[in-house]
């Protein structure tokens, strides 16, 4: 069952559209805000509540890259491998939160604090390289000032 | 921020970015906004409001560059359904970040372009599809909707005309297929981002099986500024059959990159020196992508292409988003294909054949090959494989993926000959990583 938080968000993204199948990208977005990630029951919930099937949900979750259907930690680190990233030194600073945080590129930090990620074009090209945490977007991130940035997520 | 402004830009869209409050319905009234909205709903007609259009010579700035006016006419008006208008602003091409400025300091601009194209058609409803990772500018959008609908510009009997309109935010979640015209509207639908066959194409068939009037955020943006100063102020600004300004992504290997309006025509070097202040380290320029990740790559010495789309395509590339992505002398031209491939192999939706196979043949070639296990063999099986994909799929995504590699491949064989079998990388001793 989706909570009642959930319902009540979920309704008002249900009034702007005339199918209710509109609003599962913004359903599955709710719930993982809520859940962290998208479980078989989460999608069973939100499939009961708009309608749809788990397996349309299920197609629908795998396409996008927000959408996780596997635990992450707390937070989630998604750093921009495209090619301008990449030539503004992406590598050198993927290199440095891996060892920072001891985890390869998918995995979780053992506390459950960071989940890293990579993650195709931001759109913060002339910002790069460039990572997002959760919801936040970084520009001119650099081996140093990278630290800082992890330090706001607890 | 928006990018430091330039003495060389001609500001027309981006021309309320540095004031305070930019992005307030208050900012915006004092600075000639929703003029363009009374004027059309009071003194103009959809054909007259098309006239300018096409006039204007705006084309779509999404990347293919269908002249805006054109596009608008294909709707029928006189359908009995009902009509939506959809706004992409799914910018995704890897280069480009254009549409989030717009978003970010003049939201209304935006909102009184959609409703200027709801007049056009007869619609009364519209979304604009905003990427899932610029989570931040949904906050602006939505509050920018609250503004003008709390004062008239929204909702129902706008400005005392009987016109109504309702104008919603949707989020994507991450997908570059997304950002293609008939994805989009799936995933509006709440599927998988996959193409549709066309046609029928949006105009007679998008949103909900209805007339649909679907454009970039740019092309939106810049009909209000056609309305207030007429079609043929707009053309003048840029070249013949290119009206306007545009707005360049400049990335890179430059000192000074940004976000910066030009004319039209704007000359590829002046863009890169004078705009954005020349090379980082003073090297030597190797490569120029002129229009993101999906346009054929130029050499040094097309440097003094003008930047519109015809001249553009003349020099065997695309303007496509607008986005200019440089490379300086010490960049592994392989190595670039690799990771425009890379991006590609992983965004392709999976649905046709000769993209899915095609895009993740050539990844792993190209990996092969950079990782000192080419063959001679390769290079003609890179090109090949590419040549292969080019209009085989149902959207445009296969030929984004091949049309940079053929270039790399026609252009820059000689580096390819350099990565043959077992020579390490030459380029990798200098070290790739320069803004780091």
């Amino acid at each position: 069952m989706l909570s009642a938080e959930e319902k009540a968000e979920l309704d008002r993204e249900l009034q702007q559209y005339p199918a209710r199948q509109s609003a599962c990208i913004d359903a599955m977005k709710i719930v993982q805000r809520h859940r962290r990630w998208l479980s078989d029951e989460a999608l069973r919930d939100i499939g009961e509540y708009l309608g749809m099937s788990v397996a349309d949900l299920d197609g629908v979750a795998t396409f996008y890259n927000l959408l996780f259907r596997k635990p992450v930690g707390r937070h989630v680190v998604m750093i921009c491998d495209s090619v301008t990233c990449w030539i503004m030194g992406y590598e050198k600073l993927r290199d440095t939160l891996m060892n920072r945080l001891g985890v390869s590129l998918g995995e979780t930090t053992s506390d459950d604090r960071f989940t890293v990620l990579p993650i195709v074009c931001l759109g913060n090209c002339d910002k790069a390289p460039t990572l997002m945490v959760d919801r936040d977007t970084y520009g001119n991130v650099s081996p140093e000032t990278v630290e800082e940035i992890l330090a706001r997520y607890k | 921020m928006p990018s430091q402004p330039s003495e060389h830009e001609v500001r027309v869209l981006s021309r309320r970015f540095g004031l305070p409050n930019s992005a307030s319905i208050d900012t915006y009234l004092a600075n000639d906004g929703y003029r363009a909205l009374e004027k059309a709903l009071k003194e103009m007609t959809p054909d007259s409001i098309l006239e300018e259009l096409k006039v204007s010579n705006l084309r779509g700035r999404g990347g293919a560059g269908f002249p805006t006016g054109m596009k608008w006419s294909f709707v029928p008006r006189q359908s009995p359904k009902p009509k939506y208008i959809v706004c992409n602003a799914d910018e995704s091409e890897p280069g480009t970040c254009k549409d989030r400025l717009l978003m970010e300091y003049d939201p209304h601009q935006l909102i009184e372009g959609i409703l200027i194209a709801g007049i056009v058609v007869g619609s009364h409803q519209g979304y604009i599809y905003v990427r899932g990772e610029y989570r931040y500018l949904i906050d602006i959008l939505d509050r920018a909707l609250e503004e003008a609908y709390a004062r008239g510009y929204l909702g129902k009997n706008i400005l005392g005309s009987g016109f109504d309109f309702d104008l919603y935010t949707h989020t994507g979640a991450g997908a570059y297929e997304c950002g293609e015209e008939s994805a989009l509207l799936e995933s509006l639908e709440g599927k998988r981002g996959i193409p549709r066959i066309r046609p029928p194409f949006p105009a007679v068939a998008g949103l909900y099986a209805s007339p649909t009037v679907l454009n970039n955020v740019e092309t939106f943006s810049s009909v209000p500024p056609i309305i207030v100063n007429g079609g043929k102020w707009y053309a003048e600004l840029g070249t013949p059959r290119n009206g306007g300004t545009r707005l360049f992504v400049l990335s890179g290997h430059v000192k000074r990159p940004g976000v910066y309006e030009l004319p039209m025509g704007t000359p590829l070097r002046k863009l890169i020196y004078d705009v954005g202040g020349g090379i980082i380290g003073d090297k030597k320029l190797k490569a120029v992508i002129p229009g993101g990740s999906s346009t054929p790559v130029l050499t040094a010495d097309a440097i003094d292409t003008p930047l519109d789309f015809d001249s553009v395509a003349k020099a065997g590339s695309m303007l496509g988003s607008g986005a200019v992505i440089v490379m300086h002398e010490d960049t592994c031209i392989v190595r670039a294909a690799l990771r425009i491939m890379q991006f590609y192999a992983h965004e392709s939706c999976g649905w046709c054949i000769p993209c899915r196979e095609g895009t993740n043949w050539l990844k792993k070639t190209l990996t092969r090959f950079h990782s000192g296990g080419g063959r001679e063999e390769d290079i003609g099986l890179i090109e090949d494989l590419a040549k292969n994909m080019l209009g085989r799929t149902f959207c445009p995504l296969g030929d984004a993926a091949a049309m940079p590699t053929i270039a790399f491949v026609q252009k820059f064989r000689n580096e390819f000959e350099m990565h043959l079998a077992g020579q390490p990388c030459p380029f990798e001793k200098h070290g790739q990583l320069v803004g780091a």
